[in-house]
């Protein structure tokens, strides 16, 4: 390998050159026609009819009151997750109780399920016939087609994300500065914020953002207990598919060059995470 | 500050990691806690800085009980085997962090902090390395940078967890000569753990040697070396030649060899007798033994011996020196016995 020609190379681990380069281009092909030609096409139908219509159609109360609902979302789900998470992959990571494996196939579940499942559970429980429905009516609370009802989806549906992101960082690291730092006399905050935390921040932050990722673009188990109520109860996603099923295309793609661009900032700072702390986060990254 | 340990045990699924154990430390003291993988010894050190709890017993340090002490309140320093260093600290928040983590009440001023940051560093003989990060460090560095963090909470103990294992062996040898003379240096009440009796022998003032959750034998390093208290502790403490025989009237018989053997007591026996402790000998006297094969090692040749009667061939140690006469292979000999011990089989 390395200074000699490619061509010329027999390292034994080495497939030859043309199956290499088919297969390059294979992957570059499928990349290319089911990611970034889609992806393009959002674009250009987006601004299809030109920069004042794509504007207009983001302006559009309904459209700005979806993209309200699903920046609410995210900032109450993401705290939540961000915290919870932490407290899930430290009791994983750090202690050994009866049900452990229990608790670790439990917190894929989210994963494993269909998001319209996750849904209908929480209409199980909310709905008008669910079990909470008389202690809801009594209190006067709604959860289902309201806001409430929308965030419980989004943090079922995103739990995950956080624990797997720590878990094994938190695991590969070990208890040993922890116990250190509490040998040496720190109490149980102090040993937190200043071992646990900075040696785990920068996996817990790409664990945040891949969460808030499909925070926003959350669509199957949202759709099921928004009730769509335009202006009230939808986010981004259902907004643009009652665009969409109202051949109001133009808008469709307009709200949805937004989204795909929430997504791609989400995206932009993985990477630049990446690059910058990839020693931190390398361990649990090749899990996704 | 002393150590009393009483009746300590520990029971794991299964197995017994502690199995009643008594120990005395004066204060001042450095011992080495010396046995095999799974012989307890860790378990101990961890049990004594409150990294676990025994299932009974009691710890004191002093004149207090610290049995029921978090890890927190025991004060005691304790250096991990991979140092556990904080990474994304430099060397001098690392050694300043116990300062720096007490209560506002009896917290250092900074400058006090600094002060004793920089004797530290003076100490570990790397004062100008306060700044480096950890992963910039060798083994040997992060050893003492780890020795200095938990020195700088005055701990009543100082217990290290087979503080050479993860170094290399000419670095493990001179940072050993080091920590001795730092502990002459500090007076630190010491214990560490090690699966190396070499290690044990040249740095420790007594060598606790544990077995199977137990106290074997508690000596200093001659007492180990010379008086090996049991078969365990003669063969764990290094290389052994064995005899089979029987033991009447104070003498150690097998076949046609006689040792004298008072104190012990009559029945079948084992003579236990260490490689360098036989010597080839003139004349009609010692035992006949027939050289089977020579080893060379760098500073000593190993003669094996065939004796009459016994399965096993016996080492023989011979300094490998000008002066010193080499038997050929297939040459007839006699073999004396400086030092053995004899232990009923």
């Amino acid at each position: 390998m390395g200074a000699a020609p490619m061509a010329e190379s027999h390292d034994v681990l080495q497939e030859p050159a043309w199956v290499r380069r088919t297969l390059i281009a294979l992957a570059a092909l499928a990349m290319l026609a089911l990611v970034v030609l889609p992806l393009t096409m959002v674009l250009a139908a987006a601004f299809a009819k030109g920069p004042g219509v794509w504007l207009a159609a983001l302006r559009e109360p309904d459209a700005l009151s979806a993209l309200k609902l699903t920046l609410f979302t995210a900032a109450i789900v993401l705290p939540i997750n961000a915290i919870f998470g932490l407290f899930a992959a430290w009791a994983l990571a750090r202690f050994e109780f009866r049900g452990k494996q229990a608790l670790l196939a439990l917190i894929d579940l989210p994963f494993a399920v269909s998001p319209v499942v996750a849904g209908l559970c929480l209409v199980l429980l909310f709905g008008a016939q669910g079990w909470f429905a008389e202690l809801l009516q009594r209190h006067e609370i709604k959860i289902l087609f309201a806001r409430p009802g929308i965030v419980l989806a989004t943090l079922f549906i995103t739990f995950p994300f956080v624990v797997r992101e720590l878990l094994p960082l938190m695991q590969q690291q070990g208890a040993d500065e922890e116990l250190a730092a509490r040998s040496l006399g720190a109490g149980a905050w102090t040993m937190f914020r200043r071992i646990t935390l900075p040696n785990i921040k920068w996996g817990l932050l790409y664990g945040v953002l891949l969460c808030s990722a499909r925070a926003m673009g959350e669509f199957g188990a949202v759709s099921v207990v928004s009730g769509h109520i335009r202006g009230l109860t939808n986010t981004l996603p259902l907004h643009i598919e009652i665009l969409y099923n109202e051949f109001d295309s133009t808008a469709a793609f307009a709200v949805a060059s937004l989204l795909a661009g929430l997504a791609l900032v989400t995206l932009a700072l993985k990477f630049w995470l990446e690059a910058r702390h990839g020693d931190a986060i390398a361990q649990s990254h090749r899990r996704h | 500050m002393e150590l009393q340990l009483r009746n300590l045990s520990k029971q794991y699924p299964g197995v017994a990691a502690l199995d009643d154990v008594d120990l005395d430390i004066a204060s001042g003291e450095l011992v080495a806690l010396l046995g095999p993988s799974g012989s307890g010894k860790t378990t101990l050190l961890r049990v004594i800085a409150g990294l676990l709890h025994a299932d009974s017993g009691t710890v004191r340090f002093g004149d207090i009980d610290a049995t029921q002490l978090s890890l927190r309140a025991r004060n005691v320093g304790f250096v991990f085997q991979h140092y556990a260093l904080f990474r994304h600290m430099s060397v001098a928040e690392n050694i300043a962090f116990g300062l720096r983590s007490r209560p506002r009440r009896t917290r250092p001023d900074k400058a006090t902090i600094a002060r004793r940051v920089h004797e530290l560093l003076q100490l570990i003989q790397l004062p100008e390395l306060g700044t480096r990060y950890p992963e910039q460090l060798s083994g040997g560095q992060k050893q003492r940078v780890a020795l200095a963090r938990a020195l700088a909470i005055e701990p009543s103990v100082l217990l290290l967890d087979e503080p050479f294992g993860a170094l290399d062996a000419k670095v493990r040898v001179e940072l050993r000569r080091w920590l001795r003379k730092l502990h002459e240096q500090t007076g630190q009440t010491t214990l560490f753990v090690t699966h190396d009796q070499e290690e044990a022998l040249e740095l420790a003032d007594r060598v606790v040697v544990m077995r199977e959750g137990r106290v074997e034998q508690v000596g200093t390093p001659s007492e180990i070396y010379r008086e090996p208290a049991s078969p365990y502790v003669f063969e764990f403490i290094g290389r052994a030649n064995v005899l089979a025989g029987e033991v009447r009237a104070n003498r150690f018989e097998a076949r046609n060899l006689r040792f004298d053997a008072a104190g012990a007591s009559d029945g079948a026996a084992r003579l236990y007798v260490r490689p360098h402790d036989l010597a080839l000998a003139g004349g009609e006297d010692g035992i006949p033994a027939q050289v089977r094969a020579l080893h060379r090692l760098a500073d000593r040749i190993t003669v094996e011996l065939a004796v009459v009667g016994q399965e096993r061939a016996l080492e023989l140690d011979l300094i490998d020196r000008a002066d010193v006469c080499v038997p050929d292979i297939g040459e007839d000999v006699r073999v004396q016995a400086l030092r053995y011990r004899v232990f009923p089989a």
